[in-house]
């Protein structure tokens, strides 16, 4: 069959062709973001699967710090857990909150056969595959009571399940309840132990690249072709010859021996499994990664796995913490508030003035409010010290917030944010959201930055708000269009 | 061409469908033959949908037989019976509307390909060529809509294809499903009259060309007329006609059931 050029614009309207709908791809990769997309799709899969492995493949080269090796690994298996839940979230749209049991599981049996506790020591080149395989079986078996639920409702008994697996694990006395199980053995494949850091993250990187190449592969094929047939639309996928819950079972089960995969891995690299080590706030980071990165797209998740778990490393140092809580802020301004053009540059502006204009005012009449000093020590904090309010005592030496002042304007920060999405005017908004972000900087220095474990996730919260409004599809997500 | 059909490809025997008190079909029976062309008519409401909905297996009738070639098409699930060979397209279109125009097509084959998750990940030659072959399936079914589907139209999302062309498209997949019997919701609504006399057309080329059975609801009675060997009238769910399209336009009960009974007075 020859392929006819395509029309002109110039040409005559032709019957069936609506002109605005035909035209809506052109007028899209005109704009900045439409050629880099289109540079994207234009991207051989090959070349895209390459560029993603090999940082990973040259990291260890140019590091030579454990903690950062350590953080390796770990953003190596959370990238497999991303890619597993992506499976059923991003392919077939099942909201599926039970996926990080499925990681427990194979955290678990790994110390179930490899352990002094358990009295087993399988070697791994036989233990990961008769995981991921038992795992599998496992996903296979929840999705099949809840193959017949959609949406919200999936979603509660999905979450439901992983609420009794945490409960069994937490009570349960053959698996030692919370003192979980230690000292697991490590890694063996025939007969040659991995003892190092460098020797985890390789056989990490190796499950990583095979992950990768199943699931672009299967994704190519008729399966993964019918799994987003089914995600568009459920009954007319059925009655287009597909089988929409054995589907939905296969991709359960395949995103479940992705997690047993991952799980492990972990397991050994920790050297012990605790129970609370597969709670919820693991898989709502799961999930943030996913929507980062673009759910559907193996690259996008993948990406969106390293940033958050980077970012998620570097709030935890305070320095690290305060000039990304800056950068990001900024950015996020500039993202969200892109019309009228005057309103990003005006607000921010306006924020500084703002700040310096407290700052001199209260050092005049009342002192006692700047009194305090930044907790962090980066370059930015000798800026900042000189414009949030810092009274001496909201954290005390130990960094912890002292209670009711700094509680105090936790709430009043909340409360401000809540009457300014009541105001409609722009003008307005705009006005109003200077004080409110100067009143965020303070809580932020005088309570937040003490606490990484809260404000990490705040955080967090906060850009995937900002990205969800610039770009609803993640990072490298496709949009997708749902009703026309 | 009133007479009963020798060979029957389809029987719907005494069904009946109901939802709490609303009864949508009762007791209807209707017969398809090898090879016809029957237009199901009837207002807004007359359960013309619900017959499509109960052959095709998404609603189980509460009574009576369905049967293709002979064989009870009851207790199926609705992908069982679209691999016997019944397919069908929707009154509102219900295309995979992120996916490609050829994607589209291509996902109906899904019931006659065989290629499991191994396979697939191993890449085996079977599965490769059976992924060319239903490549080729889909460029040969969109091409049968002249150059509307074809060449850069591959590629495209099924969204940002007009209305008429997702009709189109919406056939295309349906025949990508190897259907004997083609049930078709509404081929010409929301079309202009151009394209309503194009689809007449098609109709006629899917039976000639394509060897298809075609069911079709229609409301454009010129698409009726040109097309149909036969036409069936329902209304609340029962027929009230059935035959040439010049007996059942004529019928007393068919016209009461447009247009009230005062108009029957009138005639």
């Amino acid at each position: 069959m020859t392929t006819p050029p395509p029309e002109k614009p110039d040409e005559q309207p032709r019957i069936g062709v609506d002109e605005w709908v035909a035209s809506a791809e052109e007028r899209r990769a005109r704009t900045l973001v439409g050629r880099i997309e289109d540079a994207y799709e234009r991207t051989p899969a090959a070349v895209k699967l390459l560029a993603l492995a090999l940082p990973f493949a040259i990291f260890p080269l140019f590091v030579d710090s454990d903690y950062l090796m350590q953080v390796a690994v770990d953003t190596l298996v959370f990238v497999l857990l991303a890619l597993g839940l992506n499976v059923a979230v991003g392919w077939v749209g099942l909201l599926d909150l039970g996926f990080v049991a499925f990681f427990g599981l194979g955290a678990y049996l790994y110390a179930a056969v490899a352990s002094p506790y358990a009295g087993r020591d399988w070697e791994a080149e036989f233990a990961i595959p008769a995981i991921a395989i038992t795992v599998a079986v496992a996903g296979f078996l929840l999705g099949s009571t809840s193959r017949r639920l959609v949406g919200d409702y999936l979603a509660i008994v999905t979450l439901f399940f992983l609420q009794l697996w945490l409960v069994v694990m937490v009570n349960a006395s053959f698996t030692r309840g919370p003192n979980g199980i230690s000292d697991l053995y490590p890694l063996e494949f025939f007969g040659r132990e991995v003892v190092s850091l460098e020797g985890y993250y390789y056989v990490t990187f190796a499950a990583f690249v095979l992950v990768v190449a199943f699931l672009y592969l299967l994704n190519r094929s008729r399966t993964g072709r019918a799994w987003r047939a089914l995600r568009e639309d459920e009954l007319a996928a059925e009655l287009m010859t597909m089988p929409v819950n054995r589907l939905k079972l296969m991709a359960f089960a395949v995103g479940a021996g992705i997690a047993g995969v991952a799980g492990a891995l972990y397991a050994p690299a920790q050297g012990a499994v605790f129970p609370l080590n597969f709670d919820i706030v693991l898989l709502i980071t799961i999930y943030a990664m996913v929507v980062l990165g673009g759910a559907g797209s193996i690259f996008g998740v993948t990406v969106g796995a390293v940033l958050i778990n980077a970012s998620l490393e570097a709030l935890s140092e305070p320095d690290d913490a305060s000039t990304l809580f800056y950068v990001a802020g900024v950015l996020a301004i500039l993202a969200l508030l892109r019309r009228p053009s005057w309103a990003a540059p005006a607000v921010l502006g306006g924020t500084a003035v703002f700040g310096f204009v407290v700052h001199e005012a209260a050092e005049r009449w009342r002192p006692s409010l700047v009194e305090g000093t930044t907790f962090g020590q980066a370059r930015i904090d000798e800026l900042v010290d000189s414009w949030v309010l810092l009274p001496e005592g909201i954290v005390t030496q130990d960094g912890l917030p002292d209670g009711a002042t700094g509680k105090l304007a936790y709430l009043g920060l909340v409360a401000a944010i809540l009457a300014l999405t009541l105001v409609r005017n722009p003008l307005w908004r705009a006005a109003g959201l200077v004080p409110v972000l100067y009143l965020a900087a303070c809580v932020w220095e005088n309570l937040l930055v003490a606490q990484p474990a809260v404000a990490r996730f705040v955080l967090i919260g906060a850009m995937l708000v900002g990205l969800m409004a610039f770009r609803p599809q993640g990072l490298f997500g496709r949009q997708r269009v749902e009703v026309v | 061409m009133s007479s009963e059909p020798a060979t029957p490809l389809l029987q719907v025997e005494g069904v009946s469908l109901s939802f709490g008190g609303l009864a949508c079909l009762s007791n209807l029976d209707l017969v398809v033959g090898e090879g016809e062309v029957v237009s199901v008519i009837g207002p807004n409401g007359a359960g013309k949908t619900s017959l499509f909905n109960v052959i095709t297996g998404v609603y189980p009738p509460d009574a009576g037989r369905i049967l293709l070639e002979g064989s009870s098409l009851l207790g199926l699930d609705p992908h069982q019976i679209a691999r016997r060979g019944v397919a069908r397209t929707f009154q509102t279109l219900r295309l995979f509307l992120n996916m490609t125009v050829k994607e589209n097509v291509m996902a109906a084959a899904y019931g006659h390909t065989k290629a499991g998750v191994v396979r697939s990940v191993l890449r085996t030659p079977g599965m490769r060529r059976e992924e060319r072959e239903i490549e080729r399936l889909a460029e040969e079914r969109l091409g049968f809509f002249g150059d509307r589907l074809v060449g850069y139209r591959w590629r495209q999302p099924a969204y940002s294809l007009s209305y008429a062309n997702r009709r189109r498209l919406e056939i295309a997949r349906a025949t990508a499903a190897r259907p004997r019997l083609l049930l078709l919701d509404e081929p010409a609504a929301g079309m202009n009259p151009v394209e309503t006399h194009e689809m007449t057309e098609l109709i006629g080329r899917l039976r000639e060309e394509g060897g298809y059975t075609i069911l079709v609801i229609e409301h454009d009675m010129h698409v009726v007329e040109g097309i149909s060997d036969r036409v069936i009238a329902l209304d609340h769910g029962v027929k009230i006609a059935e035959g040439s399209f010049d007996e059942v336009a004529t019928d007393p009960r068919v016209v009461e059931a447009y247009l009230g009974t005062s108009a029957t007075e009138r005639q």
